[in-house]
Parts: C-alpha cells; sequence; structure tokens
C-alpha cells in the first residue's frame, strides 16, 4: 500500500499495524496492512469475501493464534506496545481487545452468568452485589437490560438472535475493554435486530474503539466514520467513510461500491 | 441321497435355472427392443435370471428345512409299526432307550448294540431312514423343477422381475434382523421364567434385601430361608464396577480426551487417540489374569505393609482398578465425541473474553459437553457391571459386606459363574438364583443405557 492511499494521519492511533503478513501454511491471505484505528471512531472494514477482511481484524486481538496453521508478520501496536512480542499476555490483551462474532454465540447459562463470566475470569468483581452492578451496567449498554431484568436467570441461548447478540456485545462489554472488534454481528440477524445493533454502535462509538467487519456496505456507510477496503489480502483504501463512498481516489474500490464485483 | 449332494444339485439347478432364465430373457428382449417402444422392457436379463433361479431353489430348501423336522417322527412310526418292535417293553423310558441305540447304530454313530432288542431293529431302521430320504430328495427335487418352470414361463420383457427379486432381498434382510430380536425375546423369556421358577421357591424380598448369601448350604438341605440375600453380591459388583472402577475411569477418560481433543497437536492425536482406544480390544481374560496374578498380590503386600487387617489376595481394589482401566476408552470416546460436538464458536467466544484455555475447558466446553459425559459414563457404568472375566479372576468368591477395598467381595457375574458350572439340577433354587441374579443385572443395565442414550439424545440435539 502507497502512503497517497492513506490520507489519514491519526496522531494518537488506539491500535496501528504496519505491513502485517498473514499465512495459513503456504498460501498468504494478508499482503501487507498498515492501517491506524482510532478511537472516536467506528471503523469498518469493507470488502468482498475472501478479501482477508475477518482475517485481518482477528489478528488485533490475536485469535487467530487458535488456527494452528496461521502465522502472522508485521507488527500490531496496541497504544504503542506491540501485540505480538513475546512480552505480552495473549489473556491480557484479550481482556482489552474485545471481540462479538458473526453468529450470536451466548454461552449455555443463563444471561446473568453469561455477562457475568468475564468479569469473573479476570477477577473485575468478586462480591454478588459487585457482580449485579457490572450484569447491570452492562446489559444496560447493550440495550438489553429492558428486556431481560425479569429473567436473568434464564438461559441466554433461549433469547432471540438478535437479543442474543447484544447479550454478546454486553457480555464483551462487561469486561472493559478499550477495544471492540465485531466480525459481521448482523450478518445472521434481521432487519430490525440489525437496526437495534447499528443504534447499539452509535451509541459506543466515543467510549470504546470500534472496529466493525460488514459486507453490507449501507451498513459501512451508516455505522463508521473511517471505512478501509480490503481486496485479495491488500488493504486498497482507507479514508473517511463519506469519501470513501463518493469519491474513492481507487479504481478497484469504486468498481466495489458500485457493485461492479463481489 | 446324502445331504450335501443333495444341496450341490439343488444349487446346480439353481445356476442352470439363473443361465438359462437370462438367455430366454435376453432373447426376448432384443425382440421387443425391435419394436422400438421405451417400456417393451422392464427388468435388466440378470433379475430374470435370479427370479427363476430363486423360485428353483427356496422352494426345494423351504421344504426341506420342514421336512427335516417331520422325518425322525415318520420313521419312529414306520420302526413300530414293525414286527420287530413288538416285543419291545411297554414303559416309555426302556423304550426310547432301546430305540434311541437302536437309531444310533443305523445311522452309523455306534458301532454295537448292549441290548438284543435294538440290534434286532436296527434294519428296520436303516430301511425307514433310507426310505423317508429319498422320499425327500425327489419331492425337493420335484419342487425344483415346478418352481424353476413355472417362474421360467413368467420370463416376458414386460414381466417385472427386478421388483420381485428386490421385493424378496428385502425380505431376507427383514427376517435376518428380526431373528436378532426373536433371539432377544427368547433369552429375556427364559430369564423371565426361570426367575419365576427362583421366586417361587424364594421369597423375592429376601432376596433383594437379605445379607447373607450362601447358596451351598441351601443346596446341602439346609432348607432355602436365609441362603440368597443377594445385597452382598450387589454391593460387591457396586464397590467394584460403579465405585472403584470409576473412581479410576472417570478422571483419566475425561482428561485424556481433554488433551486429546484441547491440546494434542493433530500429529500426537493420530497415533494417541488410536492407542488408547486399542485398550477396549484387550481381551478381558487378559486383563483378568493381569488384575489375579500382578496387580492383587502387589496391593496385598501393599496393605499389609501399611498395616491393614484382613487384606486378602483376591480384592475389591485389584478387581476395580484394572476394570477402571479397561472402561478407560469408554469414557474417553464418549467425552471425545461430546465434547468435540460443543461448536468452535463457543470456544472462540471464551477464548475472545481473554479466558485461558484451561478456564475455557472448565466453565464453558465441561458444562456443554456434560450430558454427553454423563451418558458416556452410565453406558461405562453398565459395561463394567456386567463384566465378568475380571472380576471371576480377581475379585474372590467371598460374599461380604465390606467397605474395606483390600478385603475379598464377590459379584453378580461371578456368583452366576460359580452357580453354573459344574453338573447341575435345574431343579434346585441353588441353580436358579443364577437366572434370578442374571435377571437383576439385565434390568439395571437396561435401565442405564435407556437413561445414558436419552440424556445424549436429548444433548445432541441441543446443538443442531
Amino acid at each position: 500500500m502507497t502512503e497517497a492511499t492513506n490520507p489519514l494521519a491519526i496522531a494518537n492511533p488506539k491500535m496501528s499495524a504496519r505491513d502485517v503478513k498473514v499465512f495459513y501454511g503456504a498460501k498468504q491471505a494478508i499482503k501487507g496492512v498498515s492501517i491506524d484505528v482510532d478511537m472516536d471512531h467506528v471503523t469498518a472494514f469493507i470488502g468482498p469475501s475472501g478479501c482477508g477482511k475477518s482475517t485481518f481484524l482477528r489478528t488485533l486481538n490475536r485469535m487467530n493464534d487458535t488456527v494452528a496453521s496461521a502465522r502472522v508478520e508485521g507488527m500490531i501496536m496496541l497504544d504503542g506496545e506491540d501485540i505480538y512480542s513475546p512480552s505480552m499476555d495473549v489473556v491480557q490483551l484479550r481482556a482489552r481487545v474485545g471481540m462479538v462474532f458473526q453468529k450470536p454465540n451466548p454461552f449455555p447459562k443463563s444471561i446473568y452468568e453469561n455477562i457475568a463470566y468475564g468479569p469473573r475470569i479476570h477477577g473485575l468483581a468478586h462480591a454478588k452485589a459487585d457482580l449485579d452492578v457490572v450484569v447491570e451496567k452492562s446489559l444496560r449498554r447493550a440495550g438489553l437490560w429492558e428486556e431481560v431484568k425479569d429473567r436473568l436467570h434464564d438461559s441466554g441461548t433461549a433469547l432471540s438472535g438478535g437479543q442474543q447478540q447484544r447479550l454478546c456485545i454486553g457480555r464483551a462489554i462487561a469486561v472493559e475493554p478499550e477495544v471492540i472488534l465485531m466480525d459481521e454481528p448482523c450478518s445472521a440477524l434481521d432487519p430490525i435486530a440489525t437496526a437495534k445493533i447499528e443504534e447499539l454502535i452509535h451509541e459506543l462509538r466515543g467510549r470504546y474503539a470500534i472496529v466493525i467487519v460488514t459486507h453490507n456496505m449501507q451498513q459501512a456507510a451508516r455505522v463508521s466514520q473511517r471505512t478501509a477496503f480490503f481486496h485479495l489480502g491488500d488493504l486498497v483504501e482507507y479514508g473517511v467513510t463519506s469519501d470513501i463512498f463518493t469519491n474513492p481516489t481507487q479504481e478497484r474500490t469504486k468498481d466495489y461500491i458500485t457493485g461492479r464485483y463481489g | 441321497m446324502t445331504g450335501p449332494a443333495l444341496f450341490l444339485l439343488l444349487a446346480g439347478l439353481g445356476a442352470i435355472a439363473w443361465v438359462s432364465a437370462r438367455a430366454r430373457a435376453l432373447r426376448l428382449q432384443t425382440v421387443a427392443r425391435a419394436t422400438g417402444r421405451r417400456d417393451a422392457v422392464h427388468s435388466l436379463p440378470g433379475y430374470h435370471g435370479w427370479y427363476v433361479a430363486l423360485w428353483t431353489i427356496a422352494p426345494a430348501v423351504l421344504f426341506l428345512a420342514v421336512w427335516a423336522n417331520i422325518v425322525p417322527g415318520l420313521v419312529t412310526q414306520a420302526v413300530l409299526a414293525d414286527p420287530a418292535a413288538q416285543s419291545l417293553p411297554m414303559d416309555d423310558f426302556s423304550r426310547s432307550a432301546i430305540l434311541g441305540e437302536a437309531r444310533s447304530i443305523a445311522t452309523g454313530a455306534q458301532a454295537g448294540a448292549f441290548n438284543p432288542l435294538a440290534q434286532g431293529l436296527v434294519e428296520p431302521y436303516r430301511a425307514a431312514i433310507n426310505k423317508y430320504g429319498v422320499a425327500g430328495a425327489v419331492l425337493a427335487i420335484v419342487l425344483a423343477f415346478a418352481g424353476g418352470a413355472y417362474a421360467f414361463t413368467r420370463v416376458r420383457p414386460d414381466f417385472r422381475a427386478r421388483t420381485r427379486v428386490e421385493r424378496l432381498v428385502m425380505a431376507t434382510l427383514l427376517i435376518a434382523s428380526l431373528l436378532a430380536i426373536v433371539t432377544t425375546v427368547g433369552i429375556v423369556a427364559s430369564l423371565l421364567w426361570e426367575s419365576f421358577r427362583f421366586f417361587s421357591m424364594v421369597n423375592p424380598l429376601d432376596f433383594l434385601f437379605g445379607t447373607k448369601w450362601s447358596p451351598q448350604s441351601a443346596a446341602m438341605g439346609y432348607g432355602n430361608q436365609d441362603a440368597f440375600g443377594a445385597v452382598p453380591l450387589f454391593w460387591g459388583t457396586i464397590f467394584i464396577g460403579a465405585i472403584i472402577a470409576m473412581v479410576v475411569a472417570i478422571p483419566l477418560g475425561l482428561m485424556s480426551a481433554i488433551y486429546l481433543t484441547q491440546y494434542a497437536q493433530p500429529v500426537v492425536r493420530k497415533w494417541m487417540k488410536p492407542t488408547l482406544e486399542m485398550l477396549a480390544g484387550v481381551p478381558t481374560v487378559v486383563y483378568g489374569y493381569f488384575a489375579a496374578l500382578t496387580i492383587a498380590p502387589a496391593l496385598r503386600d501393599f496393605a499389609v505393609m501399611i498395616g491393614i487387617h484382613g487384606a486378602s489376595s483376591e480384592s475389591a481394589l485389584a478387581a476395580g482398578l484394572v476394570m477402571g482401566v479397561m472402561i478407560i476408552p469408554f469414557v474417553s470416546s464418549m467425552a471425545d465425541d461430546s465434547i468435540a460436538a460443543v461448536p468452535q464458536s463457543m470456544r472462540d467466544g471464551s477464548l475472545a473474553m481473554g479466558a485461558t484455555t484451561s478456564e475455557t475447558i472448565r466453565k464453558v466446553l465441561i458444562p456443554a459437553a456434560l450430558p454427553g459425559v454423563v451418558g458416556g459414563v452410565l453406558l461405562a457404568v453398565s459395561r463394567a457391571i456386567g463384566e465378568t472375566m475380571i472380576v471371576v479372576m480377581a475379585a474372590g468368591l467371598a460374599a461380604n459386606l465390606t467397605l474395606n477395598p483390600f478385603a475379598s467381595v464377590t459379584t453378580v457375574t461371578t456368583q452366576i459363574v460359580q452357580l453354573l458350572t459344574g453338573d447341575q439340577e435345574f431343579d434346585s433354587a441353588k441353580t436358579l438364583a443364577a437366572f434370578a441374579l442374571g435377571l437383576v443385572l439385565f434390568v439395571v443395565t437396561l435401565l442405564l443405557n435407556i437413561v445414558a442414550l436419552r440424556v445424549v439424545k436429548k444433548y445432541r440435539e441441543a446443538y443442531e
């Protein structure tokens, strides 16, 4: 990627990647991506299927570690600290960089236990009263409190898909992360549930650095202020969302957002 | 004509029928195809061949099966009608003894007669057996020809031979599976019947709740009271199979399943899993002598060393430990399946929260996989309490009601073996007690299996 395609000079990035390459065995999935993500904006990763946007997202909290064949090169920093350095504790990293997945994946436990899971394993709350506070606060932020406050001890898997996804967002919020990564969080939801999640993203903006991968370009335009377009493992263009959608500088970006492929 | 020769002949007839019917069908179909109509030909020639061959062989074989069962009666009648049979004694017992002897000589199973009367009946026997043998063979061959001819006339291009043959294949398969079911029903019926006879001699409550087991004293004429209290047996079975063995098998099986599914590199898993499962393939008698000759003496020496009284060279602990090892693969492969069935997204979700691998396993994977694991453990228990060889060799015969794992205890299966080894009379409570024990074992294992399968099934549905 050349500097010309990256007009955003961010003074104090929350996370920054430099020349990141990801390999699955011999196959290269990401071909040298450099990008800065900041605290005040929602950043959207768009691009056709298989372009590497989800793979890249998963490098930001080292979820690719769980894939045996995956190998990451380059440097990714969180507040200036290399997250792939040996001194970085993955457990700490993931507490600071939370993640929401494509398909809602609540644990087969009660709603309360789903939220309390993170605070418990990180020792953020011990007494029952403290936990109650964390659970209520997280569910309120996830916009789910009013719907579930009377049935906190029902199973999380009994909720509707949209509620489950907000539960997963609440679960991520409960450990007080600094960054929240969302991997196509609405792809398994209906339009109404999608609207609720998008609304929630607006409300969470500013409190957390949010990076969202999406297939849906309207969604990227609605929820994000920064957009990065990936294609075939390259970061083709990164800029202010309105610029990317109205005035892309790269031919490939223009082709994609006008629907020529993807 | 001898049996094998007859069957060879029938097989030959069948082969001829196949070849000729196929040839005829081929010829007819060539003609029919020439008319150009697509539906003129229904089945491939091979099906016509099979159809006719089956009609040739099956009726004859079925007839022979029935014939073989009624011939002995006919032969005996024929012999009794012979003048030589007039001098037979009138009482049934000696009469059938003489007839049996004569039949053995006639068929060549016995060389000479002890009873001169039997010698006189040998010739009539031979004649009758021969007569009915020839009659049966002739009838079978006639049936084969008749069946074959009937089927052969039906060979037409539009005859649906394929449908018929397929139907017969299905019927054969159905009968094969019904045979297994009928056998099971028969076994259960005999268990129930013999147990019923036992319970008419011994009060069921005394049997189920009595604490004194000494079938020998009952056999020696001290009466059935207080001799068939099976509680020590039930306790021994549970102590060895459901407690000691599970204390070994559950943690080891579960931990190896967790290691294999969550930590092991694919290369390691590839050789480790089959090796572990090989434990299930070791014959139980090998475990048995391992328990009896290696583990049991070592445990006794150890117990004596640390000063435990009543340490026996046949101990519950030895049998239970070895049985536990034997059960490990059952627990581990069931646990392996249920852990692997927990969706990857669940695991990712936990890891992405910053949970460590072991926290993820303890707090997410195991709870989610628990029903499957419980089902596996129940199946393992039912396998363990029905296990015989290890306990026969290593657990001992003394019906002790004890909590001391170094003492000798006995189990239901061991006692069944004891009760039924050697000469038996089938009207004594001692022998029939084996059936009652078998019934209890059967009912318990059946219940365990039903519950286990329910649990596993319910859990499987949860993630689909």
